[in-house]
């Protein structure tokens, strides 16, 4: 198992563990660096996902959104979850694409569903909604049923085609 | 090969002017679902793919917030529609690790059995239809004939055929009894001499070999780097297997093997499916043997599972139970925390990210789906392949539109 202690010196993380999840924090500005250190000295080679949770409505949050990486190391078995705080109005974090392929689809994910920005992002589009779709769903202020999107969703009867 | 960002715009240089788009789906009958596929074609030859998804959105993550523990079973298992007790399976135990539940042992095994026979209707469907889209229509025909035994299986334990939402925290809906047990027995001992016939049917096949063989390769480095689980890494020779590295349910005291290949072309992740589905069958074997007497459910002293039905109408305790399980501001204490929790899905890494709150609702229930995952491999992978191996490729990576789009 990998012994987090000169990364929490380095990176300044703060580290918790439930129910066998090992998870550390980490600022924004050092997220990329972390992952970095992580996947090439330490042997995390596979990103297992990306998400992103909206803590707008949770008691005792104190950042707007947590973004999380959850990493496995595939010869140890060993997992890791790598979580940073962003907030309004710019959310945005370096993309890690660059490291792992396998986050593209996802990152796409969460800016979809979140608006988070990630840098250097090859292709940053929406990958669930339709492009023309303005918000952002899986916020917790977007309500439940919609903004009116569904009834005001442009369509193309036959005689204007 | 050099790992490389595919340029998703058309190359629209002057020299390429005699490349063609061709845009395959949202409805196409080899889709199987709603996906959409925008192809640049040099000939017939796939000079690049840009997926579009989304047809099927219908905001299951959303709605896993708005609904308890409970409910959003209905939700989960219409998902991955060919393996839906698999999904509820997996959600259940992201919920009971939460809330740190721990199972009997009946209803460890009976959960065993079903993810078992969920990954047998799975890679049942999965191996008929992607030789159906290569042309070869028996071995699907076959195939569809053991599902509808495994359906009958379902059925018997549950209520319903497709959509069971059969688990519940702590448990399970209602137990089974013998004659499901005999079921079930009955099905194992007849399911080897199907897939010995396809197995002749397909596997030594000139013309599925020539269409498989080759085709869409995906090498260990790139499944490991683009985040691929389940059968379709496992094809590429990433030896990983959740059952056998973080043992859960009764899995532990179960003997099977990891199936692994080294081709990483469709043919090997046919391979691996056809064999997986042996070692589903074993496992089932001797599961269904060894399936402990005891209740299926946690004890109803916890306050945490749903009582039996007689227990609601007919006694006081029951009804105060089933009472206080649904109310939002009762039930169960779940932790002001965060969890991640995987299992073995048929098709991968199936994993809930759950956010805790003071409520029996999750705050947050992100899903990782491997369908999604996978589906990010494919323009890395059908590049310089013909036209009609992108059907080929598709069917093999096993492509469930409800869970891509969620």
């Amino acid at each position: 198992m990998l012994d987090l202690q000169p990364l929490i010196e380095k990176f300044g993380l703060t580290q918790s563990e439930f129910r066998g999840n090992r998870r550390v924090v980490v600022a924004a500005d050092r997220v990329y660096s972390l992952l970095e250190t992580l996947k090439n000295s330490h042997g995390f080679n596979m990103l297992i996902d990306v998400t992103c949770v909206d803590y707008l409505e949770y008691e005792g949050a104190t950042d707007r959104f947590g973004v999380v990486y959850c990493l496995l190391n595939m010869s140890t078995g060993d997992r890791l979850i790598v979580k940073t705080l962003i907030n309004d109005p710019t959310p945005t974090l370096p993309t890690v694409t660059t490291l792992w392929m396998g986050a593209d689809w996802m990152e796409r994910e969460v800016y979809d569903m979140f608006g988070i920005t990630f840098t250097g992002h090859h292709d940053l589009r929406r990958i669930l909604m339709p492009d023309e779709f303005s918000a952002f769903p899986l916020r917790k202020d977007y309500p439940l049923k919609g903004r009116g999107e569904r009834h005001n969703f442009p369509v193309i009867t036959r005689s204007e085609s | 090969m050099p790992l490389t960002a595919s340029p998703t715009t058309t190359p629209d240089a002057p020299d390429q002017e005699y490349l063609w788009t061709l845009n395959f789906g949202p409805q196409h009958p080899a889709t199987h679902t709603t996906l959409r596929l925008v192809l640049t074609l040099d000939g017939e030859r796939v000079v690049n793919s840009v997926p579009h998804i989304g047809y099927l959105h219908s905001g299951f993550e959303k709605l896993g917030e708005h609904l308890d523990f409970n409910q959003y079973v209905t939700i989960v298992d219409r998902m991955n529609y060919l393996s839906p007790l698999a999904n509820e399976i997996s959600w259940h135990h992201a919920v009971e690790k939460l809330l740190n539940i721990e199972l009997t042992p009946r209803c460890k095994y009976l959960r065993t059995i079903l993810a078992e026979l969920m990954r047998l209707h799975d890679h049942l469907l999965n191996c008929g239809t992607s030789a159906l889209d290569l042309g070869a229509f028996t071995a699907f025909l076959y195939f569809f004939e053991q599902r509808e035994l495994i359906y009958d299986i379902v059925e018997y334990a549950s209520g319903q055929r497709f959509h069971t939402s059969y688990t519940r925290v702590g448990g399970v809906m209602f137990d089974v009894n013998n004659d499901w047990v005999e079921k079930v027995r009955s099905f194992t001992k007849q399911f080897r001499k199907t897939h010995d016939e396809v197995h002749r049917l397909l596997t030594r096949n000139r013309i599925f070999m020539d269409r498989t063989k080759g085709i869409g390769v995906l090498s260990k480095e790139q499944a490991i780097n683009l985040s691929c689980t389940g059968p379709v890494a496992r094809a590429s020779g990433v030896v990983r297997d959740l059952r056998k590295d973080e043992p859960y349910l009764a899995y532990k005291d179960l003997d099977f093997k990891v199936i692994c290949s080294q081709g990483g072309d469709c043919y090997a992740r046919y391979l691996v499916r056809m064999q997986e589905m042996i070692e589903s069958v074993q496992i089932i074997e001797q599961a269904i043997e060894n399936i402990p007497a005891g209740p299926v459910n946690v004890d109803v002293g916890s306050h945490v599972v749903l009582p039996a039905k007689p227990a609601v109408y007919r006694s006081i305790e029951g009804l105060i139970q089933h009472f206080e399980v649904n109310m939002p501001n009762k039930g169960y204490e779940v932790p002001h925390e965060e969890i991640y929790a995987a299992t073995e899905s048929p098709n991968g890494e199936l994993g809930f990210y759950i956010v805790g709150q003071d409520s029996t609702r999750a705050y947050r229930a992100r899903t990782r789906p491997p369908s999604y995952i996978h589906f990010a491999v494919f323009p890395h992978i059908i590049k310089g392949h013909m036209l009609s191996d992108v059907v080929a490729v598709l069917g093999s990576l096993n492509i469930i539109a409800a869970e891509l789009d969620r």
